[in-house]
């Protein structure tokens, strides 16, 4: 057994070097091994009353995965995953663990202790599973009833798996080419291999799930024609409309939002033009406005393309970064800068509409607003300039309005989002909504709790009519 | 799931045109929209705009032009092959009413959108005054068919090898200025290089009669997911994808246009090199 020191540190995950990865887009985090795993699932103190479970927004029952892995019985514990989870593999490498199960571990609270890695000991059992071959769960009897889903993201993709177990016959449609949503265009390779979510997808199918792709739903089928053919819809399109500055300079060539270089880079693969056809600017100096997860992936992608310099520019200060401790903490050892409490103005340009530069001014912050946070106010006289040849806009996205802009009856609050009640109910009778197009942008595991909670009040719906 | 290609054949030197199988499409497919193609795993996604569609038969037609690696590669591909993607009917469809006399303008590959809307403009009882224009005869298509989908058929080439000698501006000009056959002209629609479509615009803009270009930037997801098609349009940045690609022309930011279209040129460049030995 470990000394009492020691168990109450968490064995470190093995990662790559930041001297190696700056220059490859393969995974950074590279999983626990076998014994650390069951060394660190042995840590668990198997609470009575379980807080994790709580803090779990899709409820997978952690204490009992962990004991299974304490018990080497890596099988049981995949069962018990995927019972609740059709997505451990991304699950455990994405979520930020760290402020929702593994916030309220008991473990946690000790002086100088970690909580349990809940986080890494998923992402254990899941790579384990796939390794070994995936176990297709039991599929109830076909009710005879059938359900369109929009949007293969993380909720369309959950609400398809759910429903599929209950025993509907349900059919994704994706805009795109390939399925996964912000899985395949947004976060990066490094962070989630694309291998892993064609994996977790192809578990999907297995469920029964057909995935019709290239389907934009408010162009080739609206709602209501989808409600001709289909007893129930569950719209997960997600908030996929980037939002600029609003700023001087932003069309120049050069500028992109976050998500076009995202799309570029992760799903169209252009960090291996021209191997692949899509071209990506590279840059020597790059700029990323924004502190979110979004521009810390921008940020360590233009490393990856080979931009000498790396520049986050974002207003308010360190400890207002929304991105995670732990992805901050990887950009800056892969040499990302930080200008904090900073503010673009305008984005420069030369005779050739091409970006040379970002004006930026100090900011400081006051006292809190409304949300919370402290409001930062620009300090004049502070007006400096940064030079770059690439500017990325991380600042966010608001949700896509093809399909409420076609689907009359359909109820939107204001930035656009649907409005839809604590089980996915929107206003229009048989269509339910979750994930990011209900909350504006949030985290993948909210997406798939609303999409499980959504495919509950499905079939509670599909039972009734 | 691929798309099956029907037929495929070189309209003139250089132009191409293309059946697809795409019955989705076709039955939604509207004058004035677009498809985003991805020809296979490693391929771009690239926007084209539908010339022709039968929901009928279930096929889309695509005319395109042999410019870069994606084009070639497209050219290179024969009836009973495949695309791997075909993603549409995207962007709003044009605007189709009676306005009365409407002139049609297509230059070089843009004769191939302009068709079905000057033939839907005819059916909606429009007298539809067409200008088709290509550098020379030898690379003019599609007359035929623009001959049935319009009143009046002007033809122009660069070199005088056909029709007019000069610019399908001239005509427009001269139709503005003389009223055409019927009097008035209550709109013009133009499609075409950036260049021709800024020209139409200034010729127009005195007569202050309303008209309409369709704008063919970069696209990726063509689904206003990027933002890389944005286009300055009365001082305001809008998707083309979403909020066009029709677009009032006078209103166009065709320098703005032009530069970012120009913005992955080496990249074109460095995509083509394999193809030139």
């Amino acid at each position: 057994m470990n000394t009492e020191s020691e168990s109450k540190i968490r064995p470190e995950m093995a990662k790559q070097l930041p001297s190696e990865r700056r220059y490859n887009f393969s995974e950074v985090a590279l999983g626990y091994n076998r014994g650390e795993a069951v060394a660190e699932a042995k840590r668990c103190l198997d609470c009575k009353k379980p807080l994790c479970i709580e803090g779990c927004p899709v409820g997978v029952d952690i204490p009992l995965f962990i004991r299974q892995i304490a018990e080497e019985d890596f099988d049981a514990a995949a069962r018990t995953l995927k019972s609740t989870n059709s997505l451990p593999a991304i699950c455990g490498r994405v979520c930020p663990q760290e402020t929702q199960c593994e916030a309220v571990c008991i473990l946690g609270k000790k002086k100088d202790s970690d909580p349990i890695a809940i986080g890494g000991l998923e992402r254990f059992v899941a790579d384990y599973e796939m390794k070994k071959g995936v176990m297709i769960p039991e599929i109830l009897e076909s009710t005879g009833r059938s359900v369109a889903v929009v949007g293969a993201g993380p909720a369309g993709l959950t609400a398809a798996a759910e429903l599929a177990k209950m025993g509907h016959a349900v059919t994704i449609f994706e805009s795109l080419h390939s399925a996964g949503g912000v899985l395949v265009y947004g976060i990066p390779e490094f962070r989630l291999p694309k291998a892993i979510v064609a994996a977790e997808v192809d578990f999907i199918r297995k469920l029964g799930v057909d995935i019709c792709l290239n389907s934009v739903i408010g162009k080739i089928d609206t709602v209501d024609e989808l409600l001709e053919e289909y007893d129930a819809v569950f719209l997960g399109t997600g908030a996929g409309l980037p939002l600029f500055l609003g700023i001087d300079g932003e069309n120049l060539n050069g500028v992109y939002s976050a998500n076009e270089f995202l799309t570029r880079v992760n799903l169209m693969k252009a960090y291996l033009f021209p191997e692949f056809d899509t071209p990506i600017k590279k840059g020597s100096r790059t700029i990323v406005v924004g502190g979110g997860n979004v521009a810390m992936d921008a940020a360590r992608c233009a490393i990856r393309l080979g931009s000498e310099e790396v520049t986050i520019v974002y207003r308010r200060g360190e400890d207002e970064l929304p991105a995670r401790a732990e992805e901050v903490v990887n950009a800056k050892e892969e040499g990302v800068r930080f200008r904090l409490l900073t503010n673009p103005i305008r984005i420069l340009g030369d005779e050739n509409n091409w970006v040379t530069g970002m004006e930026c001014i100090n900011m400081e912050l006051c006292e809190p607003d409304e949300s919370g946070r402290c409001r930062p106010v620009a300090l004049s006289g502070t007006e400096h300039n940064i030079p770059a040849d690439i500017a990325i806009i991380a600042i966010g996205t608001s949700p896509n309005p093809l399909v409420p802009m076609t689907t009359p009856g359909l109820e939107t609050a204001r930035y656009g989002t649907i409005v839809a009640d604590e089980t996915g109910a929107t206003s229009k009778p048989g269509v339910f909504a979750g994930g990011d197009i209900v909350t504006g942008s949030a985290t993948v595991i909210s997406a798939m709790g609303a999409g499980k909670v959504a495919a509950r009040a499905i079939d509670e719906y599909l039972g009734r009519v | 799931m691929s798309f099956t290609i029907l037929k495929k054949h070189e309209l003139v030197p250089t132009v191409y045109l293309m059946g697809i199988a795409a019955p989705r499409v076709a039955k939604k497919a509207m004058p004035g929209q677009f498809v985003i193609l991805r020809i296979d795993e490693h391929g771009e996604r690239i926007p084209l705009t539908i010339a022709d569609f039968d929901a009928q038969t279930g096929t889309i037609t695509l005319i395109f032009q042999k410019i870069g690696k994606t084009t070639r590669q497209l050219a290179s591909l024969a009836a009973g092959g495949s695309i791997a993607d075909v993603a549409g009917p995207l962007g709003k469809p044009s605007v189709i009413e009676k306005f009365g006399t409407v002139i049609c303008v297509g230059g070089g590959v843009g004769i191939a959108p302009i068709f079905p809307i000057a033939r839907a403009l005819k059916s909606a009882g429009n007298r539809v005054i067409s200008i088709i224009g290509a550098r020379s005869a030898d690379i003019l298509f599609w007359e035929d068919r623009m001959n049935e989908a319009s009143s009046e058929l002007h033809i122009t080439t660069d070199d005088g090898t056909k029709g007019h000698h000069g610019f399908v501006t001239e005509v427009v000009q001269n139709l503005l200025e003389h009223g055409g056959h019927s009097g008035q002209i209550d709109r013009v629609i133009a499609i075409g290089p950036p260049v021709m479509m800024r020209a139409v615009a200034s010729v127009t803009k005195p007569f202050g009669v309303k008209t309409v270009v369709s704008l063919n930037p970069i696209m990726v997801d063509g689904t206003g997911m990027c933002g890389a098609c944005r286009v300055l349009v009365g001082g305001e940045t809008k998707f083309a994808c979403v909020d066009g690609p029709e677009f009032d022309a006078h209103e166009v930011d065709y320098t703005l246009l032009m530069s970012r279209l120009a913005m992955y040129l080496p990249e074109e460049k460095e995509a083509l090199e394999p193809y030139e030995h």
